[in-house]
């Protein structure tokens, strides 16, 4: 909605309307802004660019900590509580300066926290609720405030436009208390790093080894009121969560460690600001927080996609590439039962089609397909003319050894466990394809070197220990 | 100080508003904001209990592109179009939220926070594109136009929609009440009952979208956010049974709507901003003085419970004396 009132400002104000969007600055067509931007020649785009940049700065170092104590939306929260105390700051000297609306500013966000912190102590309501009540509550007071500031005389624009200003607008004081607060942010969580890590984290073991993680919270709130309020003049009240968020979520997709993720948090909050100022360079009338909230969640979906741990695709495609896996060698272990059954349907090593389509209990179509993995992977030779199936050196080798696994688990389960023999199998059935080579000899020294399950069948050897004729 | 707050006559606040001449704009518009708000209270009820008080303040700014999209299509800002963008942006939202909370570390809170401003600032790109398209008065999304109902002749289709949203949320509320109880509080148990907690959940959101739109139109769209949570909190701090809350919700609603109305002529300003300060006051009161779980009632019975445990220790330690002396 700030956009629509972004829009009606600017038919209200003229004068916000002349130099408000980056895209402003420059005439011409898409590629002639696009040097423009680049060649830094106006001194706009200079200033909302390096604003946009430390702002992303700035708020993907702070993001990091509220992302990781699942207190994302205290920037939102905050965004919003800052408005009374904008309003009051404008009242304290009927005018706009600066310095008193940020103090304002500051003041009701960390009064907003206390406040949100003491609802969530006192009473049973959770912590959403507290942050609701605190936004909206706050907020409709702001708005009352700036109602009747309506009614007096003097320019009172600026109020406007520092609630849904735009990058463009940024003067030269805005960038330099945007550098202040990003310096002052970096060298205070640089500094108490440690310590920061540690009450993100667990804050009672924080309390016990004498950090004062109660202080540790509300200093971290300080800091987060500084930067939203300073970066409400770039990008508008409602997307300033989004850039404390986005970035860092991003990069808790991508890492396991804090500081890397600090790091990766603000590369991404930088890279987000450049963009979206240049996006809306590109042509006249952008509004430049949009287009750096939609640049920070380009970089959101393409981790949530391709993060190589915790991606989407890299996750989905480990999953198919184990499930096809598991699916070769349970047909790997039907062949090999088939063929130590010696029934009728097992001749010269060879099973037929037949027999393995009842052992695997599946259609004849999906056993065609599992014998072409087999023998795609060599596994197993191509079947004969009458489709009959044996397997390679290889497949003989992997099929023992899934068995084995089988059989070791089930006898340590009876024997280790006591599980009655009739419950063991269904375990087994899973955990064979996960064994490794250093529990398979763990499992055999403290099993004593069985050669039986507990169902009287004999656990296979493995390959190199009977020589290469198991079956 | 002086020059934003007008002197305070007890005529010119509680008894003009009631005068005859001026009865019918204070009751129209109170009748608008209340049932605005009694039904955003409602449905807020059942976010505060399901710990999605966030959700809603995520759906309404994520209906945005939902309605420019619709308005868009069909050319006008009010009507059923929009109705339906805005439920079909409320459903993609909790979709969103709902599968990067599924299918990555990212929590929650988290998610909530990238879905809702990345569809706003979509929606914001959309109304800068297509501005010439859109007729969209900026003031009306901020402050609301509450006070257009008054000036209407006739029933205002707005104050109309309002109370249509009102008396179908009630009667869904009725409907659905023993659904939404045990799926708020207990899903398994909603599970072996036969109860649908997905369909619930889906129900609530794309519902709690249809009050947010009504609900914008008319005090403004972060306002909403705060119509939507602090009545049903202030109701949860003095009840602990759910259809208590719902009713106590409704009277919340109410109260502050009238007092909030005063105070706004009063000081004129903005009357949407002036209900939910009255509110907000209301949840102060409740939270001071709930006799369940307010701080003064609370602090009251330590302090009893503290004076009765140093009598007891002084009796105990009189008794032993006696017993010792003797």
């Amino acid at each position: 909605m700030a956009g629509l009132l972004l829009l009606g400002m600017l038919m209200a104000f003229p004068t916000l309307a002349q130099a408000a969007r980056i895209g402003e600055v420059s005439e011409g067509n898409v590629l002639d802004r696009a040097i423009r931007f680049f060649s830094f020649r106006d001194p706009t785009v200079r200033i909302a660019v390096a604003g946009c940049v430390l702002l992303g700065l700035c708020c993907g170092l702070l993001g990091t900590f509220i992302v990781v104590r699942q207190f994302a939306l205290v920037g939102d929260m905050l965004a919003h509580a800052v408005l009374p105390g904008i309003a009051l700051g404008y009242l304290w000297t009927l005018s706009k300066q600066p310095l008193h609306l940020f103090l304002g500013a500051v003041g009701a966000g960390i009064i907003g926290a206390i406040v949100v912190s003491l609802i969530r102590q006192t009473t049973r309501l959770k912590r959403d609720t507290a942050l609701g009540i605190v936004l909206g509550g706050f907020y409709g007071f702001g708005i009352l405030l700036i109602t009747l500031i309506q009614k007096l005389p003097g320019d009172k624009s600026g109020l406007k436009s520092f609630l849904f200003g735009s990058a463009a607008a940024l003067s030269e004081t805005d960038l330099g208390l945007i550098a202040v607060v990003s310096l002052v942010s970096l060298l205070i969580l640089g500094l108490l790093f440690p310590q920061f890590r540690i009450a993100s984290f667990d804050p009672t073991f924080a309390t016990s080894v004498g950090i004062p993680s109660q202080a540790m919270h509300y200093l971290l709130m300080l800091l987060l009121a500084w930067a939203v309020v300073s970066a409400l003049q770039a990008v508008g009240v409602v997307l300033v969560s989004a850039l404390l968020v986005i970035p860092a979520a991003t990069a808790y997709l991508l890492t396991d460690r804090l500081h890397r993720m600090a790091g990766l948090s603000m590369l991404f909050g930088m890279i987000a600001g450049a963009a979206g100022a240049f996006l809306s360079a590109l042509q006249t009338g952008l509004p430049t927080g949009p287009f750096v909230v939609l640049s920070a969640s380009a970089l959101f979906v393409g981790a949530f996609l391709f993060a190589p741990n915790h991606g989407v695709v890299p996750r989905w495609s480990r999953q198919r590439h184990q499930s096809r896996k598991i699916r070769r060698e349970n047909t790997l272990k039907a062949i090999f039962h088939l063929l130590e059954n010696e029934g009728s349907d097992v001749a010269e090593g060879k099973v037929s089609h037949q027999a393995l389509v009842d052992q695997r209990r599946r259609s004849p179509l999906l056993v065609d397909g599992e014998i072409a993995a087999l023998v795609r992977h060599g596994l197993a030779e191509s079947p004969d003319e009458q489709g009959r199936v044996t397997l390679t050196e290889a497949g003989r080798a992997r099929a023992m050894e899934i068995v084995r696994n089988h059989r070791l688990w089930e006898l340590f389960l009876t024997n280790a466990a006591n599980i009655a023999p009739d419950h063991v199998h269904d375990d087994a059935e899973k955990i064979e394809h996960i064994l490794g080579e250093d529990i398979v000899r763990e499992l055999e020294r403290s099993l004593d070197q069985p050669t039986e399950d507990p169902h009287g069948r004999v656990i296979p050897l493995a390959m190199e220990e009977s020589g290469g004729s198991g079956i | 100080m002086s020059e934003i707050i007008p002197p305070f006559h007890w005529h010119l606040f509680l008894t003009e508003p009631w005068s005859a001449w001026y009865l019918d704009t204070t009751l129209r518009v109170i009748a608008m904001a209340f049932c605005v708000s009694a039904s955003c209270g409602l449905v807020g009820v059942y976010l505060i209990l399901r710990r999605l008080a966030l959700v809603g303040d995520a759906i309404s700014h994520s209906v945005l592109p939902g309605i420019v999209l619709a308005a868009l299509v069909a050319h006008t800002l009010t009507g059923p179009a929009i109705i339906i963008g805005a439920i079909v942006a409320g459903f993609v939202t909790t979709v969103l939220i709902e599968s990067i909370d599924h299918h990555s570390r990212v929590k929650t809170d988290a998610a909530i926070g990238i879905v809702f401003s990345a569809l706003f600032a979509l929606g914001v790109v959309m109304v800068t594109m297509f501005a010439g398209d859109l007729h969209i008065d900026a003031d009306c999304v901020l402050f609301g136009n509450l006070a257009e109902v008054a000036t209407q002749p006739g029933m205002p289709p707005a104050l109309i929609q309002a109370g249509s949203v009102l008396l179908a949320t009630i009667l869904l509320i009725g409907f659905f009440f023993k659904d939404l109880l045990v799926s708020a509080f207990d899903p398994t148990l909603a599970r072996s009952l036969g109860i649908r907690a997905r369909w619930i959940h889906y129900g609530l959101m794309a519902w709690l979208s249809v009050t947010v739109v009504s609900a914008f139109e008319a005090v403004g769209s972060i306002i909403v956010v705060a119509m939507l949570i602090i009545p049903g909190a202030t109701a949860l701090l003095l009840t602990d049974r759910l259809w208590k809350a719902l009713v106590l919700t409704v009277i919340h609603a109410a109260a502050s709507t009238v007092i909030g109305y005063h105070v706004g002529l009063w000081l004129d300003s903005n009357l949407p901003a002036a209900m939910v300060v009255a509110g907000l006051g209301l949840f102060v009161i409740a939270w001071l003085f709930s006799p369940s779980q307010g701080l003064l009632p609370r602090a009251i019975g330590r302090q009893r419970l503290r004076d009765r445990l140093e009598r007891e220790k002084v009796e105990a330690r009189e008794t032993t004396e006696k017993a010792e002396s003797r």
